[in-house]
């Protein structure tokens, strides 16, 4: 089992979620101006201000090279997991439903939050139990989720976050959702930074475990 | 050249000092080599007021692998690891701009880091603003977060701790400092001598445009006043994104041994790195303006060498290595240009083209500056007025509590911290006020153990008396320290002052560096480097003198560290280390509408032992809980523990108020299971974790909710429109 | 030809930026304002016009949460 973190210039925390990955599996970076996916299992699109943010969030890193073959592995049914900048990269390349748009207090915000997993049948969350709360950091200042009515079904919720832990105004407190089909998941908060107890939590490590079992 | 007409006088030089241009030149400088001397002979590039005094700082250490002189210092941390860190300042710019005058203070201080060769791995912030009744300062606080936010978040290094303060001093001169501190293997690091005759001067980064033209020099040497507004439109603007290019760049230059030197660019630009690298070295450089990439039509020459536009570095390459440089440069996407070169002249050449536009001897640009003597004269009446009343005499101990915990010298600094990313890069264990340094571990990068960061100062105890203050703001970094098992391995520095040339401020200023002198060699922890801010005056007088203290050190076992906060129901509650507290310079006195005219003197060798001692408690592991005891006095530091545990005490203690508010260096709070407590060297137990309030016998008591309540609203609150 | 892009929050979805610069225009002594949003601005140089909206479909403006105006086609270019 190999993941392959995608680098953008910009990315900030690639490196981390590298070293998340590799807690578990195997584990490299790919540079966002290359088309090969090197034959990796798992797509971590990570955090960070990739393109400087520039126009909109996730816009210009939607359309890199590397993204280009992500979104066919995508289609192909791949496990992609988008973290935070990642997340707002997937919404933008119509992988998932959805925007994220300016927190609503205007302020970047970085807090340990804890998030309920709703859905425990796709292949993030497999190694969790439904209601399980996790602690795991967020640190954003356009986290804030939105999709128009009728385009987010219920089952595609994976994280929500608990009664009182809604640090950016999401809908329905919103923290974490998927695609149709599963395999598409992107998420706000940083599992990557909750995988060491010595750094608060290792709550965030369960995504990346899941991730590493054995594909259904 | 609109220079032309410009006497050396509107530039900030003095008649002697443009007589001793002409004699060093042996003739007048024209206009751009005036522009250039009035920018290298200003009193924030050449340190003439305080260059002198600032010998007096010990330097030397066993751990020190750069002193100062160069970009940051560094000491050794072991593991063949290296940790480089500095402090500096952006006050003036940050007065005119807060955002991105805090910013770019961010984005200046993260190159001098890089440019030893080290990778930033945490910023620090200490801010100091007028009171949050007034909007300007509210104005200034909020934007100055956001800037260093926007800077630190954006390139991906976490700030990880840092301090704000509000005083009455500050509401004309705020004061923003940064520090950086960064790590490389101890073969990455380089120095900034340009050397090798022949070798090529290389420009990486943006392009220049005209970006605090006459900024931060400048401004730095002169008081603010009312013309402000005209100086805005030079007020340089940084990139963050352009900047993390830079960082990763340079640092894969020296990972192949590709530079023979490099140099961050900061205040006064191309004229003051060049001339610096080039004295270091003890040789001249030729610098071809016409080469250098322009972001604004038209630039003067002038312009050119002095402009301050953001994420530039400068590098001396071997020509054997050049394509090299030029290769790698591509690949990071970050713009390289060969601008000048390396010759034996000892003279900085100034070209456009073929034409010779400037020529300076550089000992007369940088070593051969006047420097001037301080006048010292103790004050014999009091330079600041009274605080305003704010809190009853007669007010009972559970009111005085609660208005000290929200006080916002006090007051959680949740509204400041949750705007920094602190946990990029995953070293960051302990985060802001959850332990009283920051811990990031050494592992990630290869290293054992753990550094511990902290920033400190209390600049209205330094205006009480600014020999004791500087003292105690370097016992307070050093407890802070302690308080997470760290020892010191270094301190870097920030003065800020006001005008020198007055006698009052040279008697602070001198008093000052006395008094952290002594301190240094009474805890062995030697001077890395630092920075001086002089002339924080406005039309409402100086602000208070204020010395801004940063010490990393080294703890072995992370996973031993304390937090403040109670950890457990039934833990016992000790007050160590050496605990003598007054109300002289305290928050309640302040409160109370008085400010002292003197402190407590302090036994310096006995401090240091008690700092020893602390530091072996915590140290010897099962500690739960330490937290020193600081502003606010000991009622605030067991509230403080109340609140970050949510658990309350049961304690009994003197119940004066000089016991309960009185501050003073030295005293420590740790808490944990009875026996643990009970066999640590001098410990004062006081009482026990326990229930939902904190009691204080025969005193009163107050819900720890609503302890958190005043502790966590009163910043937010400021806030609420 | 040079095209000038307004980009706007849609309606109906949570503004706060422009909440936030409509709270704080009274307290400069302005009042009888309402209604305020903020969005962004483009400007370009381009040699076929009726390509904008398309640049705005795809690139410049996000259609799920921004409305977009292609509000001046000037003849010439800056």
């Amino acid at each position: 089992m190999k993941f392959g973190v995608v680098r953008f210039p910009g990315s900030c925390d690639e490196v981390d979620a590298l070293m998340a990955c590799r807690r578990f599996a195997e584990a490299e970076l790919l540079w966002h101006g290359d088309t090969d996916l090197q034959g990796i299992d798992a797509v971590v699109v990570p955090g960070g201000f990739s393109y400087g943010d520039y126009l909109r969030v996730g816009a210009i890193a939607r359309f890199s090279p590397l993204m280009e073959s992500v979104i066919e592995f995508a289609h192909e049914g791949g496990p992609v997991l988008g973290i935070c900048n990642g997340f707002q990269v997937l919404c933008e390349a119509g992988l998932l439903p959805g925007a994220l748009l300016p927190n609503d207090s205007l302020r970047f915000v970085c807090r340990q939050v804890d998030v309920i997993v709703e859905n425990t049948d796709t292949p993030f969350t497999r190694a969790c139990a439904a209601g399980d709360r996790l602690s795991i950091p967020v640190k954003h200042t356009t986290g804030r989720y939105y999709a128009p009515e009728g385009t987010l079904p219920d089952e595609q919720v994976v994280l929500r976050y608990a009664p009182g832990h809604n640090p950016n105004g999401s809908m329905d407190d919103v923290a974490g959702v998927c695609n149709e089909g599963g395999n598409v998941m992107g998420l706000m908060p940083h599992p990557e930074h909750a995988v060491d107890l010595l750094t608060g939590s290792a709550d965030g490590g369960r995504l990346f475990e899941s991730l590493a079992m054995v594909p259904a | 050249m609109s220079l032309a007409a410009a006497p050396h006088r509107e530039l900030g030089l003095t008649d002697a000092e443009f007589d001793g241009i002409c004699e060093r030149m042996g003739r007048e400088p024209n206009a751009l080599e005036l522009a250039v001397f009035s920018l290298m002979w200003s009193e924030h590039c050449a340190y003439k007021h305080s260059k002198k005094l600032l010998r007096l700082l010990p330097t030397d250490g066993p751990h020190i692998l750069m002193g100062p002189g160069e970009n940051a210092g560094v000491v050794d941390v072991g593991d063949g690891l290296a940790a480089a860190f500095k402090v500096e300042s952006h006050n003036h710019p940050s007065a005119v701009e807060p955002f991105q005058g805090a910013a770019t203070g961010v984005g200046g201080i993260l190159r001098d880091i890089f440019a030893v060769g080290a990778r930033p791995v945490a910023i620090l912030d200490s801010l100091r603003f007028g009171e949050l009744d007034s909007p300007r300062s509210r104005y200034l606080f909020d934007w100055a977060v956001k800037g260093i936010g926007h800077y630190g978040n954006s390139i991906g290094v976490p700030t990880v701790g840092g301090e704000v303060y509000f005083e009455p001093a500050y509401e004309q001169n705020c004061l923003v400092n940064a520090m950086c501190v960064g790590l490389a293997p101890r073969e990455r690091l380089i120095r900034s001598a340009a050397a090798g005759v022949g070798n090529q001067l290389v420009l990486l980064g943006a392009r220049t445009g005209r970006d605090g033209i006459g900024g931060a020099s400048v401004l730095a040497s002169a008081e603010l006043s009312e013309e402000d507004e005209s100086k805005r439109p030079t007020v340089q603007i940084g990139d963050p994104f352009e900047e993390s290019k830079l960082v990763e760049c340079c640092l894969d230059l020296l990972e192949r041994e590709l530079l023979a030197s490099l140099q961050d660019l900061g205040a006064a630009g191309l004229s003051s790195s060049s001339s610096e690298m080039a004295s270091k070295g003890e040789v001249g450089l030729d610098i071809d303006v016409s080469r250098v990439p322009l972001r604004e039509a038209d630039m003067e020459p002038f312009e050119i060498m002095i402009s301050e536009s953001q994420e530039r570095m400068l590098c001396v390459v071997e020509p054997r290595l050049l394509d090299d440089v030029l290769a790698l440069c591509e690949r990071w996407d970050v713009r390289a240009t060969v601008i000048g070169e390396v010759t034996d002249t000892q003279h900085l050449r100034v070209f456009d083209g073929d034409e010779l536009v400037g020529d300076m001897p550089v000992d007369a640009l940088v070593d051969d500056v006047p420097l001037y003597e301080l006048e010292p004269e103790e004050p014999s009446e009091p330079i600041y007025p009274d605080p305003p009343v704010r809190l009853d005499e007669e007010a009972s101990a559970g009111d005085t509590l609660l208005a000290l915990l929200a006080s916002p010298n006090i007051a959680s600094k949740r509204f400041v911290f949750e705007q920094y990313d602190a946990v990029v890069g995953s070293r960051t264990i302990r985060r802001p006020q959850s332990a009283d340094a920051a811990v990031l571990v050494l592992e990630p990068d290869g290293g054992s153990g753990a550094l511990a960061v902290s920033i400190d100062g209390n600049g209205r105890r330094v205006a009480c008396d600014p020999y004791t203050g500087a003292v105690e703001a370097v016992l307070e970094c050093a407890r802070n320290l302690a308080c997470v098992g760290a020892e010191p391995l270094g301190l870097t520095n920030c003065l800020n002052f006001g005008n020198p040339e007055k006698p009052h401020i040279a008697w602070q200023l001198t008093r000052a560096v006395e008094g952290l002198r002594d301190a240094c060699l009474a805890l062995g922890v030697p001077v890395v480097g630092g920075n001086v801010s002089l002339y924080n005056e406005g039309g409402g007088g100086p602000i208070y003198p204020t010395p801004v203290v940063g010490m990393v050190g080294k703890l072995p076992e992370p996973s031993a560290v304390p937090r403040t906060g109670f950890a457990e129901e039934g833990h016992a509650i000790a007050v160590v280390g050496m605990f003598e507290p007054a109300l002289a310079g305290s928050e309640l006195e302040k409160l109370r509408g008085r400010l002292a005219d003197s402190l407590p003197p302090l036994d310096l060798a006995a401090h240091a032992d008690a700092l020893v001692r602390v530091r072996a408690a915590v140290r010897g592991g099962g500690l739960p809980t330490a937290h020193d005891i600081s502003d606010g006095g000991l009622a605030c530091a067991l509230a403080e523990c109340c609140i970050e545990g949510g658990l309350g005490a049961r304690v009994s203690v003197d119940s004066d108020d000089a016991s309960l508010f009185g501050e003073g260096p030295g005293g420590v709070i740790v808490a944990g299971p009875r026996e643990l407590i009970e066999s640590l060297d001098a410990a004062v137990v006081i009482g026990e974790v326990g229930g939902e309030v904190l009691d204080i016998e025969g005193v009163g008591s107050v819900p720890v909710a609503e302890l958190r309540a005043a502790y966590e609203g009163a910043i937010p609150a400021a806030f609420a429109s | 030809m040079r095209a000038r892009v307004l980009i706007r929050p849609k309606a109906g979805i949570l503004d706060p930026q422009g909440q936030a610069v409509e709270r704080a225009l009274p307290a400069l002594g302005f009042e009888g304002v309402a209604n305020v949003h903020v969005g962004r601005l483009i400007e370009l140089d381009v040699e076929d016009a009726s390509e904008v909206p398309q640049m705005c479909e795809r690139l410049l403006a996000n259609p799920l949460i921004e409305d977009y105006e292609v509000v001046e086609l000037k003849e010439e270019a800056a």
